[in-house]
């Protein structure tokens, strides 16, 4: 491989590095920027206690090596048993730099999880299911799954997502890097926590607990809206489910089979709370929480057979024949 | 003195076994011995082969994570691969390695001739072994009696309510409770055999300020053990109520308390480290004095902060709970308390490095290791630092950062202290050297893949990837640096590979060593090597913290010094 060609692979990793980047050291909300401002003082404090201990260390390991050459080489070095000044000095000195980082990081802590609650946040109810995630607006009356939308908040006029959130069966936790740090998802406790994104994007994470089989694909998406986009999402999310005609006969195959045990889709005899709401699921961008795009051909593997993207999820085979299963997706990917 | 002189001209004169000893009557030799010696081989050999096996788990998993979306492996087996990795790395690894050389050189080094309770001591040692053999055993009785069984996949702290019968049905899961019910059972056992020996069988002149550091380290892990295991144990049994009995302490659905489970697993976890570094640090300040010719700098301080770092490590353990919604005065209490741990922690790598400064070292594969140790230990203490840091742990905790980090301490510190104290006292245990030659294979082998490993196993965390995710998306940036720590894996395999032909090669052609190669200043080395089963034939009488150093420096002995 010439220089070029390495100089380009190195380009390009960096750029898909950048690209869809969950780096903490990308904040782009305020839990992740103040966590990013007391992580660079820490990283500097410890980067200069090891550049002076380590340097020390590499010093006396090579002065006082065993130089075999010299006259006196027989002869053990001075005996030296210990120095009370020199114990207190580095007893002191270490405490002083505690005291420090302790006071910083307190400070952090505070404004992080006692940040007062501004009137216009928009409060959003976050539920970790084995292996997905629920939304609901309860003053929109909004419900939906594992892509979360938020608006945007101006600094001015602070809109921040507060998400309380539970779990429904195992513990989880939510972790989108580059808007805050993880916030576990426990079932029996209430956790809260805010994001105020800075600018619209898709910022993305996954769960960081531990879960279950396939705790790896319970992935996360947070959009940060516009608030002309955010109104627009709400406005649509809140309609009742798309009806088309041409789609009646999936619309039948999917509430004649176990789907609407699972599955709520709003306005119809489909109500269960087991598995995502579905009302709108063409409108998501992914299905299988974020594992893999929402086209119909996905869709159509996934009712298929779930676990053929991901293996150890709880959604059984549904068994459809092709003819089902055809008229089943076509049924899905008119619920816009 | 003159009925303990007398008593040992006797056993000297025991006939000697004629060569052609039975196969049978070797092995019933091994299995009923209360021998301090052979409990002390048989926790080390025990613990080697499950570190063959954990470290066999661990490249399988390295495997499948070098590339995205990899298939090597499937979801169920790589979480029984990361929950057997974790579980038996500490319990059937950490503990019996630690266990096995504290059982073999803490009577020695004080001048006894056995553990206080030898047959405590034979029982600690199988009850914990059939402990570690009930965890794999799982494989194959995991599932019950029907289909092929499975191991358990709950991760080695086992979060509840992942453990409750509705989401881990089958036996897999009791398996994994009882291994550790029975190892803890082993431990404690241990552990206060180790506290009576050092407390009442040392020799005459060993006061408690003459122990080698490596005796008061052992002494200090053994109080901490009576400590941390017994909330474990509790917490094993209340999980064995709620899953047979209809209990609900951590059962959510039926309104048990999930963070219950975290407060009484960490309150173990977080001190188990400190159990499984204090004997590293023990096997440090015994190797670094010698190679560096010098006496251990500030023995008081030293003593000091283990003490210290005993009683602050039981502080600390809800620095694992960062993000379970403490509240903000919880963190900062954890935030304080795990700082504070560092101040003792850095006059101990202060007093290594005022034991190099104006010394003569001596670059020995056990002091090569010991050096390693030193950087690395520092580096783990560093990002333990940062991870103290709340609002950094929110982000860098359950990530491939904290990964990184534990590793630094467990294998850049522990396991590479651990490979130092068998260069250092094998010629001790079977009285040959091991070669210095392949342990410098060994060493730089593994060093290399250490930090191929570790170093780069940072990065991942940074950019976002969590642990225990048997894939990964391809468009997140991590796959060469995912392909970077499993290439560092392979080094480590041979480097452990070499270690095993060195130890098995040195058994039988190693150079012969004498009861003192290394001119070494603590009692073992006073004796043969490898020592008659009495240790010592007349119980030795010392007058300070180095009684060779005394023997050999009659014009300058350290009872000049000494306070």
């Amino acid at each position: 491989m010439s220089l070029r060609d390495d100089w380009l692979c190195t380009a390009s990793y960096i750029q898909s590095v950048t690209h869809n980047s969950t780096s903490i050291f990308a904040p782009a909300a305020t839990p992740a920027q103040s966590a990013y401002g007391v992580s660079m003082l820490v990283l500097a404090i410890t980067l200069a206690i090891f550049c002076v201990v380590a340097g020390l260390l590499l010093f006396a390991l090579l002065r006082y090596r065993h130089r075999p050459s010299n006259s006196e080489s027989g002869q053990e070095p001075a005996q030296i048993y210990g120095s009370n000044q020199i114990e207190l000095s580095w007893t002191v000195i270490p405490i002083l730099i505690v005291v420090i980082l302790f006071l910083a990081t307190t400070r952090v802590v505070f404004s992080t999880q006692r940040a007062p609650k501004p009137a216009e946040s928009i409060d959003v109810i976050v539920i970790g299911h084995q292996f997905w995630w629920e939304y609901r607006y309860p003053k929109f009356g909004v419900v939906t799954a594992n892509e979360l939308h938020i608006p945007v908040s101006d600094p001015s006029h602070p809109t921040p997502a507060y998400l309380t959130m539970s779990s429904a069966d195992t513990d989880h936790s939510f972790w989108v890097p580059r808007l805050a740090g993880k916030m576990d998802v426990i079932p029996n406790k209430i956790n809260v926590m805010w994001m105020d994104p800075s600018t619209p994007g898709l910022y993305l994470g996954q769960c960081a607990q531990y879960c279950g089989t396939q705790h790896a694909k319970m992935l996360l998406r947070v959009y940060a809206d516009t608030p002309t986009q955010f109104a627009a999402w709400i406005a649509a999310q809140k309609k009742a489910a798309v009806q088309d005609p041409n789609a009646a006969a999936g619309q039948a195959v999917f509430q004649h089979n176990a789907c609407i045990s699972c599955h709520t889709i709003a306005g119809t005899v489909a109500t269960g709370r087991f598995g995502p709401d579905l009302t709108h699921v063409a409108s998501r961008d992914t299905i299988a929480s974020g594992s893999v795009p929402n086209t119909p051909a996905n869709i159509r593997a996934f009712v298929d057979n779930p676990a053929h993207f991901k293996p150890g999820v709880l959604m059984p085979p549904m068994h459809l024949n092709e003819h089902d299963l055809d008229l089943v997706t076509a049924y899905l990917t008119t619920l816009k | 003195m003159a009925t303990q002189t007398s008593a040992a001209v006797v056993l000297d004169q025991t006939a000697k076994r004629g060569p052609g000893r039975q196969a049978f009557e070797i092995l019933h030799d091994w299995i009923t011995t209360v021998d301090h010696k052979k409990i002390g081989l048989m926790y080390i050999g025990y613990a080697l082969f499950f570190l063959i096996v954990a470290g066999f788990e661990a490249l399988l998993m390295r495997i499948q994570l070098a590339i995205p979306n990899n298939t090597f492996v499937s979801p169920q087996v790589f979480n029984r691969l990361f929950t057997m990795h974790g579980t038996t790395m500490v319990f059937f690894v950490g503990m019996p390695i630690l266990f096995g050389f504290g059982n073999y050189l803490i009577p020695l080094m004080i001048g006894a001739r056995d553990m206080a309770f030898p047959r405590l001591n034979a029982f600690s040692f199988w009850i914990s072994a059939f402990g570690g053999l009930l965890l794999y055993f799982s494989y194959l009785g995991g599932d019950g009696l029907y289909g092929a069984g499975s191991a358990p996949d709950v991760g080695w702290f086992a979060y509840a309510p992942l453990t409750a019968r509705v989401f881990s049905p089958g036996h897999s899961t009791d398996y994994w409770t009882l291994a550790l019910l029975l190892s803890g059972v082993g431990s404690i056992g241990t552990a206060l055999n180790i506290v009576a020996t050092t407390i009442c069988m040392r020799c005459p002149g060993m006061k408690l300020n003459r122990m080698p550091l490596l005796v008061w380290l052992y002494l200090v892990m053994s109080m901490m053990v009576f400590v941390t295991i017994s909330p474990l144990t509790a917490a094993q049994i209340m999980l064995m109520l709620d899953r047979y009995i209809g209990s609900h302490f951590f059962d959510t659905q039926a309104g048990g308390s999930a963070v219950l489970w975290m407060h009484f697993f960490w309150i173990f976890g977080h001190p188990e480290v400190y159990i499984l570094v204090l004997p590293a640090f023990g096997f440090a300040s015994e190797i670094i004095p010698v190679f560096s010719r010098k006496a251990i700098f500030g023995y008081p301080a030293m003593v000091a902060a283990t003490v210290a770092i005993g009683f602050i490590s039981l502080s600390v353990w809800a620095h694992h709970m960062f993000t379970v919604g403490l509240g903000a005065w919880g963190n900062t209490f954890f935030v304080f308390s795990t700082m504070t741990i560092s101040v003792p922690t850095g006059i101990k790598i202060f007093n290594w490095l005022a034991t190099i400064w104006g010394g003569k070292i001596h670059f020995t594969v056990p002091m090569m290791f010991a050096v390693a140790f030193l950087f690395q230990f520092l580096v783990a203490g560093l990002t333990g630092i940062m991870l103290a840091v709340a609002p950094f742990d929110w982000q860098l905790g359950s990530s491939y950062f904290i990964v990184a980090h534990f590793h630094y301490v467990l294998v850049g510190a522990i396991l590479i202290m651990i490979f130092a104290a068998f260069y250092y006292w094998y010629p001790k245990i079977t009285g040959r050297m091991l070669s210095e030659r392949l342990g410098k294979w060994h060493f730089w082998l593994f060093f290399i893949g250490f930090h191929l490993t570790f170093d780069f196993m940072h990065i991942p965390g940074i950019l976002g990837m969590p642990r225990r995710i048997y894939t990964y998306e391809a468009d997140r940036g991590w796959m060469i640096l995912n392909m970077i720590v499993s290439s560092g894996a392979i080094f480590q395999a041979v480097a452990t590979l070499v270690f095993v032909f060195n130890m098995i090669a040195s058994y039988f052609k190693g150079r012969i060593a004498g009861p003192d190669p290394w001119d070494a200043w603590t009692l073992e080395w006073s004796t043969q090597s490898p020592p008659p089963v009495y240790n010592f034939a007349v119980i030795p009488t010392v007058e300070s913290r180095r009684p060779l150093w005394d023997l050999k420096h009659p014009e300058d002995p350290d009872t000049n010094y000494e306070l």
